[in-house]
């Protein structure tokens, strides 16, 4: 599916500077030589299992099932892994292959603040010296997460340009990382950016639904109908759907940020309102204007509030295999009261625009219909703002 | 022979940059004029992007203000052809890749050499992927500028066999921007690219001063200024051409006799 140069379909390649070429080449050679490597892949499992957690469980939601009345729903709960989000899969695999590498030193681009988190506690357990650009309008959205890298010792950088977001922050990232490769590795977050990190980060995030294969094989002795994870970057979404690419009776599904709708300029639904560009390294969707210009994107959602979308989905999308909701800044925060409600679990408002679409769909799905929402990550670090939006004056 | 390489016929080239419509498109025509008055010998015209990923602050900050003032990619297409009715020297347009691409490459090349522009730039496309943007570029005589890095190494070779028009080297690691001092070693560099083409060679990347420009200028074929003339502009404003005009010459005086 991926060719040589990194494509999936049409969409990904290597559009960046000359400066970084040779770096992002390294970084091929290594995941090549180290993917298959049996002591890698011991230690990563290892990882996986003593600190992060893994398996994450796959959680039968009976009451929301119940309630909602039609297809059986289970949770993916990728919010109990250690530092609370499906980011410590890419970060830990990332991380091991960078000190493999002889890098001493990781830098990150954070939205919400988990891929942060992740990356400063992997430096933090591997002895790594830590650096993460965050949007200062995001770094205002999520203090406690800018408090949390700074307690496991990392730099946190404001990064005041364009909108203050996630955008921002990626784009600090790359040129921070033109001025010293030698001993930097640049901890991408997401399945985006140029080859391959697309590929990278999802072969790190595929565990997801390798055990969601294995669980539900378990639980109900056949595949699921539906799967549904939430879409920024789209790496738990890409983790969930990776092993599931080839049995085409299930269907999946990736919930973008609609923001206040898809009819409206404030939106960050970019397979729904954006066109094919090339930005942050690959070919893709993005949301820009007719001369090309990026957009500024909106989403209550820190960590879906990106302009484009990994080249994998793009190519998804286009070849039919995946479909791609918006979902709305007020359905979102309805999902994330519902399951904090009915079930007991408070979820990270970027996995609520999962659970909304899910709340949507299941109702007219038949009883003996399955679907697995994956539950990207808690919510504690989103209560705050949601208290705000329901017009609370709540502050941490 | 290509037009951007007619800018190193007569002795070492002086490439200036401007970013257009910073803070106005009348401004930039003025600043252009004036900067080939004054010696420049290759005028390269920067069409804004939103997230200029290769650029440093003073650059990052031009484009803003170019784009806060509403310029578009087709007011640069006409302000060009404009321009070229009275200035004869060289002229290329650097932006990014989306600019071009969204536009449409053959639309946007089909413009840019109809408004008198002979090479582009575009500091995210790399080698491996300026297929598509090169054939296009050389259906309308548009020379694709290559760029080589001091961490290109192996590389060098691949690219300057294929280079077209100048190559561009940049001085050092990290994004555009004005330094103190340039500490790599360019010589290794340039003389694995003389070992590949013929073509010239022109440095870029935190040259400011007339000092960095000689010694940019000794090494190789030409240098090339941007943060040092944005600078100027960013506190002139649309009182920039004297200014900028200034500084252009006291660069191209530094190396005139080279």
């Amino acid at each position: 599916m991926t060719n040589p140069n990194g494509r999936f379909g049409e969409y990904g390649g290597q559009y960046m500077p000359e400066t970084l070429m040779n770096a992002v080449i390294e970084l091929e050679e290594a995941y090549n030589r180290f993917k298959d490597d049996p002591e890698f892949n011991r230690e990563l499992e290892e990882l996986f299992r003593e600190y992060a957690n893994r398996p994450s469980r796959l959680y039968y939601a009976k009451k929301m099932t119940e309630d909602l009345g039609g297809a059986k729903i289970y949770l993916k709960r990728e919010d109990l892994n250690h530092t609370g989000a499906h980011k410590i899969n890419n970060v830990l695999g990332q991380a091991l292959l960078a000190k493999k590498m002889g890098k001493t030193r990781l830098i990150a681009e954070t939205g919400a603040g988990q891929h942060g988190v992740a990356t400063a506690t992997a430096a933090a357990l591997l002895g790594m010296e830590c650096l993460v650009y965050m949007g200062t309008e995001d770094m205002e959205r999520q203090k406690l997460n800018v408090y949390r890298m700074r307690l496991l010792g990392a730099e946190v950088r404001g990064v005041p340009t364009g909108t203050g977001t996630l955008k921002d922050a990626v784009s600090q990232c790359m040129r921070e990382w033109t001025t010293r490769i030698a001993d930097t590795h640049y901890c991408l977050g997401s399945v985006m950016g140029p080859h391959p990190f697309p590929t990278i980060v999802r072969d790190f995030q595929a565990v997801i639904g390798r055990e969601i294969r294995q669980q539900i094989m378990e639980k109900e002795g056949r595949l699921p109908d539906m799967l549904i994870a939430c879409v920024g970057g789209g790496s738990n979404a890409i983790g969930t759907f990776y092993d599931f690419i080839k049995d085409k009776e299930v269907e999946l599904v990736g919930a973008e940020a609609a923001g206040k709708g898809i009819d409206t300029p404030l939106t960050a639904a970019t397979m729904n309102t954006g066109s094919v560009g090339i930005f942050h390294g690959m070919k893709s969707y993005f949301c820009q204007d007719k001369y090309g210009q990026i957009a500024p994107v909106y989403s209550i959602s820190a960590g879906l509030d990106y302009p484009g979308i990994g080249p994998e989905h793009a190519w998804l999308s286009d070849i039919g295999r995946a479909k791609y909701v918006a979902i709305t800044d007020d359905e979102a925060v309805n999902a994330f009261e519902y399951l904090s409600r009915c079930e007991g679990i408070i979820p990270a408002i970027e996995s609520a625009h999962a659970l909304a679409y899910a709340m949507k769909v299941a109702p007219t799905m038949s009883k003996d219909k399955i679907i697995v929402v994956t539950v990207s990550g808690r919510g504690d670090k989103d209560v705050a703002a949601i208290a705000r939006y329901r017009g609370e004056d709540l502050h941490e | 022979m290509s037009e951007l390489a007619k800018a190193f016929d007569h002795g070492k080239a002086f490439i200036a940059f401007v970013t257009c419509g910073d803070p106005d498109l009348e401004t930039t025509g003025k600043v252009v004029r004036s900067m080939v008055e004054n010696g420049a010998d290759l005028i390269e015209l920067g069409i804004p992007f939103s997230d200029p990923t290769a650029e440093g602050p003073v650059i990052m900050d031009a484009d803003k203000r170019a784009l806060d003032g509403g310029v578009t990619t087709d007011d640069i297409f006409r302000f060009t052809k404009e321009l070229r009715k009275d200035i004869h020297v060289p002229m290329l347009y650097m932006t990014y890749a989306n600019v071009v691409f969204h536009y449409g490459a053959e639309e946007f090349c089909r413009k840019a050499a109809d408004a008198g522009v002979s090479g582009l730039i575009l500091p995210d496309v790399p080698f491996e992927e300026k297929a598509d943007f090169d054939s296009v570029c050389s259906k309308y005589g548009i020379d694709l500028v290559s760029m080589v890095a001091p961490t290109s190494e192996d590389r060098i070779a691949d690219i300057a066999k294929e280079a077209k028009g100048f190559i561009y080297v940049v001085s050092s690691l990290g994004v555009t921007g004005t330094r103190t001092s340039i500490t790599t070693d360019l010589r290794p560099m340039i003389s694995l690219i003389r070992k590949n083409t013929d073509i010239p060679c022109a440095v870029g990347f935190g040259i400011s001063t007339p000092e960095q420009c000689r010694n940019m200028a000794e090494l190789s074929d030409g240098a090339i200024v941007g943060s040092g003339i944005v600078k100027i502009i960013a506190k002139h404003g649309k009182d920039s051409a004297g200014p900028v005009g200034e500084f252009v010459k006291s660069m191209k005086d530094a190396i005139r006799d080279l």
